[in-house]
């Protein structure tokens, strides 16, 4: 048989391929599944992750009731991330007002305030904060804190101290919280998407019972894994896409970088997830198998990318850790590909670490559908 | 016929949980998924800042820019890169290696003598990690304050001194606040994840109608199908627990009983978003996709776990409400850290219970309607 010997696109994997796609998209409900839950999510989820503080209560007990604490509730009452002061009349009020979870804070004013203020001493106030919300309770404290400063500075306007320090922000000079976690959302969505389809791919065939009829068929190990890449592949990377441009185009977020660049590090991004997914799927002997093994593998993958806490603040083990998952690298390419324009030096650091995750992933996936078959 | 037989309930659930506890993936996800989110949870996942890689860009020769110099690299939070030219850790930040840098420019001294309003030092930050940013620049505010305090020098004492105490989490660790938080997404992929898949797989596989032609009626075959899974919940939740509170020092101020209790009240929620999505999808690959952006990722971002809901928009506060995990969140803080404050409980619990009243009206309602063609 001279015509054996073949090039890599042969009818056989086209076919292959064109089944694959048709057994994710011919069902209308599947293709909306695969593409809108994304989109919205991504609309949604940006506007809801801030971790800037904003609309909450905030409780004062004012025993003093003299021109500093006026001025001070005053001020609490105008500051834009307040959005009701309650005046309470005893400290078990406030107490009952934070133990319920009605205000974050509250501020008990001494009846001596305003009076320790004009001898020239401090007014002191006790800041009680719902450590149940220790992140947004700390924010709210650097709040009431530079209020509280600037009141202080009207007392002495003489000895206003100069500002010591100037800062800019670089990249993002008013630190929009968007601009930082679409780019992440990004990278998320276009994981899990790729990953469950990929999971599922060789499992729902077991389950059925058709990937018995795909491995006594001519068909060779390499095609199946291939043309069980092919479809999760290009349905992830349109999908990174689409994501990419509404960052751009709906949330204005300003495309620093290289386009070329950050497709070809999707591309590869998707690649290594598609083979975390092909290997899930291979060792799993049921859909169900295959999609809590995604499950237990993609959840704590995203938590150690770096996504909502900083890699640098994770112990040195899970640092190490955090280097084998590809979303860790992409999260800082696609990060420095809007915001910082950064240069291809920087990306190749990244971008070569997904190459070697991709080749070891599917790899492992062709090694572990071989095995299956003896 | 009778509508409800013990003896038939029972061999139902026999059944069921032990196709549930023999596949390996179930215990998976039931065991040992929350041990390792509870650790990254108490580990990994911190929002407490620990240290901050910063460049100290020290252009001035003199000796009190020395100082201030050294009095960066003696903080605890900061973890100091020294340099004499800002180009050479300007590149630095943009490739994510250094979270920013101090500048003491080269007329410092001078600066510092004439009081001139001029600022002293400049700091730049890598804003495309707002929170890092943030804290960079008002630490570095801190760190050049104290210094000059401690120079001697003229100390101005504020008029206005802020006296801070955090209840219920008195050192502040943010994982006090977000282990228990994370007991909610556990229940939530148990509950809505396992069983939109379990329930799936039967009509998938066509067994649901074999069983449905059965004696049995459909609320047993409900009710056998989600005990096992409600238990396994329960099973799960008590284990995480044990590990918050011995393992990673999270106290729990509240009872065990108000815990169980809540619990078993948000599994009803979350076992009717299961069972719905299961007769709406009745595939496994739907019944997972949907699973993933209706009940795990509004559990993950939308609960108030990580995120503040009074910071959010109007509009997606108004969508919180409909999440359940968003009550479970705020009265499993409660319990474990504050104690039994049933002003927080009951309100919680009411609404767990009549958005599970309503997901299991409506998944009855779509099981039924599907058997009838």
């Amino acid at each position: 048989m001279p015509r054996r010997s073949r090039p890599l696109l042969t009818a056989r994997l086209r076919a292959q391929v064109v089944k694959e796609v048709l057994s994710i998209l011919r069902d209308p409900r599947s293709r909306m599944v695969v593409f809108a839950p994304p989109l919205i999510q991504l609309l949604i989820f940006s506007f809801a992750a801030t971790l800037e503080v904003s609309n909450v209560d905030i409780a004062v007990h004012d025993q003093d009731s003299g021109r500093w604490s006026h001025e001070l509730v005053a001020r609490l009452d105008g500051a834009g991330f307040v959005s009701r002061v309650h005046p309470v009349g005893s400290g078990r009020e406030l107490r009952r007002l934070i133990d319920r979870g009605e205000v974050i804070a509250a501020l008990a004013i001494p009846p001596d305030f305003s009076r320790e203020i004009a001898a020239g001493g401090t007014g002191r106030v006790q800041v009680l904060i719902d450590g149940r919300r220790s992140n947004a309770g700390q924010i709210t404290l650097g709040y009431l804190t530079s209020i509280a400063a600037d009141l202080g500075a009207e007392v002495e306007p003489g000895a206003a101290p100069v500002s010591a320090l100037a800062v800019r922000h670089w990249f993002n000079p008013n630190l929009v919280y968007q601009w930082f976690i679409v780019p992440g959302l990004v990278g998320i969505l276009a994981f899990f998407s790729a990953l469950m389809l990929t999971a599922l791919s060789i499992a729902r065939e077991r389950e059925l019972g058709t990937f018995d009829q795909l491995l006594v068929s001519p068909t060779s190990t390499l095609e199946i894994i291939v043309s069980k890449s092919l479809p999760a592949l290009a349905i992830g990377t349109v999908l990174g896409l689409l994501m990419i441009a509404a960052g751009a185009f709906v949330f204005r977020i300003p495309f620093t970088g290289s386009f070329g660049l950050l497709l070809a590090s999707l591309v590869l991004f998707i690649l290594s997830v598609v083979g975390i997914g092909l290997m899930i799927s291979a060792v799993s002997a049921t859909q169900q198998q295959a999609i809590l093994g995604a499950f237990a593998i993609g959840v704590p993958a995203v938590l150690m990318s770096g996504f909502a806490t900083p890699v640098e603040n994770m112990p040195l083990a899970l640092q190490w850790l955090a280097q084998a998952i590809p979303l860790t690298h992409f999260l800082v390419i696609v990060h420095g590909s809007v915001l910082k324009a950064m240069p291809p030096g920087d990306i190749l650091a990244n971008l070569w670490p997904l190459a070697a995750i991709a080749a070891v992933t599917l790899t492992m996936a062709v090694v572990f559908v071989r095995g299956r078959l003896q | 016929m009778s509508a409800f037989d013990t003896r038939r309930l029972s061999a139902l659930v026999r059944k069921e949980s032990l196709q549930a506890v023999r596949d390996p993936s179930t215990l998976l996800i039931a065991f040992v998924l929350p041990a390792v989110l509870l650790l990254l949870f108490a580990y990994a996942v911190s929002l407490d800042i620990r240290t901050v890689r910063i460049g100290v860009v020290v252009e001035s020769p003199g000796a009190s820019s020395q100082q201030l110099a050294a009095a960066f690299a003696a903080t605890r939070y900061l973890d100091v890169t020294f340099a004499h030219d800002r180009r050479e850790v300007a590149d630095r930040v943009v490739a994510g290696e250094l979270r920013g840098f101090v500048v003491i420019p080269q007329d410092f001294e001078q600066r510092l003598a004439e009081r001139s309003g001029q600022p002293l030092v400049q700091v730049v930050t890598d804003g495309s990690q707002p929170n890092t940013a943030n804290f960079v620049a008002n630490y570095a505010q801190g760190v050049v304050q104290t210094w000059r305090a401690g120079m001697g020098g003229e100390v101005p004492s504020a008029s206005i001194a802020l006296e801070p105490r955090y209840w219920y989490n008195p050192e502040l660790e943010s994982r006090r606040a977000l282990v228990p938080g994370a007991i909610a997404i556990i229940m939530t992929i148990i509950g809505t994840m396992l069983t939109a898949l379990v329930v799936a797989r039967e009509w998938e596989r066509g067994t649901m109608e074999a069983v449905m032609s059965t004696p049995a009626s459909v609320v047993e075959i409900l009710i056998g199908k989600l005990l096992p899974y409600f238990a396994l919940g329960m099973l799960s939740t008590l284990g995480a627990a044990a590990l918050a509170i011995f393992v990673f020092d999270v106290p729990l101020h509240g009872s065990l009983a108000a815990l169980l209790l809540l619990s078993a009240v948000f599994m009803v929620p979350a076992l009717g978003q299961g069972l719905l999505i299961s007769s709406l999808a009745r595939n496994q690959f739907l019944a997972a996709q949907i699973a993933l952006f209706s009940g795990f990722l509004p559990a993950f971002m939308l609960s108030g776990f990580l995120f503040e809901i009074d910071s959010m928009p109007a509009p997606i506060r108004a969508i919180t409400w409909l999440i359940p995990a968003r009550y479970f969140v705020s009265s499993l803080k409660t319990v474990f850290l504050a104690g039994d404050i049933w002003a927080v409980f009951v309100p919680d619990l009411l609404a767990m219970a009549a958005i599970g009243a309503v997901l299991f009206a409506l998944a009855r309602r779509a099981t039924r309607k599907n058997l009838e063609p």
